[in-house]
């Protein structure tokens, strides 16, 4: 039988990065098809290229034996293709009818039919819940005031409310932001669809909810299908194996190192909404992972404990000090973080190297009640120098640098200002080999020197690589601290999604 | 709480009422007659019809500085065609139109350079008053204004003691209102304001809905402009200087919010109305000028102030 979806040897690369080279999936009417995959292995992309947000660069895509290349959303919606992300696609100011039926508006005479687009929504909602609107789903309620299952199950109606149907539905870890309760509710929902006939592609990290509401599966790995085949016929275990894999880099350095004191002590941490609860103990001259998934709480741990977002409860204690945190007052205390997100908060991308490099310590720049642009350009120069920098000069805009320059600078800054501390959050994210291996000696370097490193990363090679001890977060609750060689990176992906085999 | 006081125009009018009433009750003699509420009505005129398409813009989540030097354009225009003898048949609409064309060349501008609307608008707020003032070699243009002058005039005793001018205000006012409610463009116009990404997944063309927001919003200018025409009779290139910020805070007082997503024609109007009830009780009760400035600019900080604080209860 001519099955519902047909992926063959689709790529697609961003520049000189090659996020997809050869991805098969295929996919039957009414099957719940999981897509898995670690971090960055190419599945969000694909969503991207079936969802029309994108185009492929090579390979073919067949819907009911039908080529299919849409080049926009709104053809893929025409086809019957939706996707409902992660992050929430709906009008925050605007009723729940209104964004049911929203780009699908019926109208009579150039006008809204309003009743039948009442009816319209009506019967979309009533098809997820067998035949009764989902409760607590007022059509006329703002999407604003619903929680983020309403407003997702809203975005499922939508794309069940096209005039044409819905043939497939991608569903884009849906449950990373949904409680116990509502996680069972939405299965109904998929199960419903799927008595229906619609094929659902699963998206998620989750691997027991995996087995537990698909039939066929697809496993990414760098941008390559790895493998495929059913879930009954397959282990969890087996399926993780494909998601790690099981390459060796020569990138990592990690020396002898002797832990020294307790400098950053972690009880029992609780942020809104994550962690729920977190404790660690740091000492000086170790390197502490943490791993886990997206959206598990791992930043939110770092800036809670950075002074960026309250703490709920539980202490953190930095030396002897314990008490109200702010990110000027860690400074102080000689701790630093490094944020995921270069470009929005980790660096001023306008400005200059040199002026990226002092902001923290612009102060010690001031002399005579003058600012000494002189002293800032020399002290620049020398990081630049230090850290092999590649740029012009010291006056040159950062967004001029490539990624890992970027990266050196963000590093030099908390160098700079001489933090013994530091949190850094995803230090290697999309930045090539070459400065990553920089990155890698310069952590083991400071590590030696007796500095302390706390260091999130989604790349379990490398933490497994960089490490001497690893704690992995799951849903805000971070784990037991294990030495690295009690570590792989099966049993630390197994706790990171739950999956004990 | 009945249904109507949770619209967020509801707290503007109550202040509107409320400010209404406590003028009559301290000026019963001049305030509450109708021929002050004539006047009133008359004063609006130009910042509701401007208002009107400053709520589109705003929805939609952008913002137009150009609305004063659109209006003084508009006025020139009309006296420009009205000076070379032709009649106000052709005038008008050459005014509208001129106002018109600015408004699409802002849209196009904003949607194909993809540069934000403040900027777009505060350039051409400053090349159309330049415009302006280059066609009417940098002087009033005074002319017969060929009847202009009666759609602005309130003449009572006659058939219809309304100007014209306000019944205008009303129609468009309605019509926009109507278009927001009942019409496939209204939705999409809300919806590329509460969030263009999702809109554009759903299929709307967000750019072609940016365009038509700032034509219609040119256009309805190029309305307001010939009522201001029609009141000073005048072809003015320095007039309406800083107006497109009444009528931004018009639309902000009505409950509107800059980030887009939100707004009412009715709550704009009831923005527009509310500051020239103050602007003229302040006259009425012999408040110097500098005072009813204050006064304007503190209702503009505690209408938002009270809205937000309004939802974030909520």
């Amino acid at each position: 039988m001519e099955p519902r979806l047909r992926v063959r040897a689709v790529s697609r690369s961003f520049g000189a990065t090659r996020a997809l080279s050869g991805v098969n999936l295929q996919a039957a009417a009414g099957e719940v098809h999981a897509v898995i995959g670690e971090n960055g292995a190419g599945k969000s992309t694909l969503m991207r290229l079936l969802s029309g947000e994108l185009c492929a660069d090579e390979g073919t895509m067949e819907l009911d034996g039908v080529p299919f290349a849409p080049k926009s959303p709104a053809e893929a919606r025409a086809r019957g293709v939706a996707i409902v992300s992660q992050e929430l696609a709906v009008c925050p100011h605007m009723t729940v009818l209104e964004n049911v039926m929203l780009g699908q508006e019926p109208t009579r005479f150039g006008l809204l039919d309003r009743p039948r687009m009442r009816r319209d929504a009506q019967r979309a909602l009533e098809m997820l819940a067998g035949g009764v609107v989902p409760q607590g789903l007022d059509l006329d309620a703002r999407l604003a005031d619903l929680p983020t299952s309403g407003q997702q199950i809203v975005e499922i109606a939508r794309a069940l409310a096209a005039s044409k149907g819905c043939r497939v539905l991608i569903l884009d870890e849906p449950t990373s932001s949904l409680g116990k309760e509502d996680v069972a509710r939405l299965f109904d929902v998929i199960r419903k669809l799927q008595r229906d006939g619609t094929t659902v592609l699963y998206v998620s990290h989750f691997l027991e909810e995996v087995a537990s509401i698909s039939q066929g599966y697809t496993v990414l790995r760098d941008g390559v299908t790895v493998s495929e085949g059913r879930i009954e016929q397959t282990t969890l275990g087996a399926i993780v194996e494909h998601m790690a894999g099981r390459k060796v880099e020569q990138l990592f350095v990690r020396s002898a190192r002797q832990p020294g004191d307790v400098v950053l002590e972690v009880e029992g941490l609780r942020a809104e909404p994550k962690p729920t609860r977190a404790s660690l103990r740091l000492h000086r001259g170790e390197v502490l992972g943490i791993a886990g998934l997206m959206g598990a709480g791992r930043t939110e741990l770092l800036r809670a404990v950075f002074g960026l977002e309250p703490v709920r409860a539980g202490r953190v204690k930095v030396g002897a000090y314990v008490g109200p945190a702010s990110p000027t007052r860690r400074l102080a205390q000689g701790v630093g973080m490094l944020s995921e997100d270069r470009k929005a908060e980790g660096l001023a991308t306008s400005l200059s190297i040199a002026d990226n490099l002092t902001l923290s310590k612009l102060p010690a720049l001031v002399s005579f009640g003058g600012f000494s642009p002189r002293r800032q350009r020399e002290q620049a120069g020398d990081w630049i120098a230090r850290l092999g920098i590649k740029a012009r000069d010291p006056d040159q805009r950062v967004s001029e640098l490539s990624g890992g320059n970027q990266q050196k600078v963000a590093l030099a800054r908390l160098l700079h200002h001489g933090v013994d501390v530091l949190l850094l959050d995803e230090p290697t994210r999309g930045i090539d080999v070459g400065s990553r291996a920089q990155i890698y000696e310069l952590i083991d370097r400071l590590a030696c020197e007796g500095k302390a490193v706390l260091m999130v990363s989604s790349h379990l090679p490398e933490l497994l690589g960089t490490c001497d001890t690893i704690q992995v977060m799951r849903r805000g609750e971070l784990g037991e601290a294990r030495r690295v060689e009690e570590c792989d990176a099966r049993t630390l992906l197994e706790e990171a999604t739950g999956a004990i085999a | 709480m009945k249904a109507w006081l949770r619209k967020p125009w509801a707290g503007p009018l109550v202040a509107l009422i409320v400010v209404y009433v406590l003028l009559v009750v301290l000026r019963p003699e001049t305030f509450a007659g109708s021929a002050n509420l004539l006047t009133m009505a008359r004063q609006t005129v130009v910042v509701a019809i401007a208002a009107v398409g400053m709520t589109l813009v705003i929805v939609q989540g952008g913002i137009d500085l150009s609305v004063g030097s659109g209006v003084a354009l508009t006025t020139v225009v009309v006296a420009w065609v009205l000076d070379r003898g032709l009649s106000p048949w052709m005038a008008v609409p050459a005014g509208v139109l001129s106002s018109l064309l600015a408004g699409s060349l802002t849209g196009l501008l904003i949607t194909r350079w993809n540069v934000t609307p403040f900027i777009i608008t505060l350039g051409g707020m400053s090349i159309l008053r330049g415009i302006a003032k280059g066609l009417a070699h940098e002087q009033k243009i005074d002319v017969d204004p060929g009847g202009l002058e009666h759609l602005m005039a309130s003449s009572p005793g006659a058939w219809m003691p309304v100007p014209a001018g306000v019944w205008v205000a009303v129609a468009i006012a309605v019509a926009a209102a109507l278009m927001l409610a009942y019409t496939r463009f209204g939705k999409h116009v809300f919806a590329v304001g509460s969030n263009a990404q999702t809109a554009r997944l759903c299929g709307i063309r967000v750019g072609r809905v940016r365009l038509a927001v700032y034509a219609l919003a040119g256009l309805l200018t190029g309305i307001a402009g010939v009522m201001e025409f029609s009141t000073l009779t005048v072809g003015d290139p320095t007039d309406s200087v800083g107006l497109e910020l009444e009528v931004i805070a018009a639309v902000v007082i009505g409950g509107g919010s800059l980030s887009g997503g939100e707004g009412s024609i009715l709550g704009s109007m009831v923005g527009a109305l509310l500051m020239t009830v103050i602007k003229t009780g302040g006259t009425h009760l012999g408040l110097a000028n500098w005072v009813q400035e204050i006064v304007t600019g503190a209702i503009i900080v505690v209408a938002v102030a009270v809205d937000r604080l309004r939802r974030a209860r909520r």
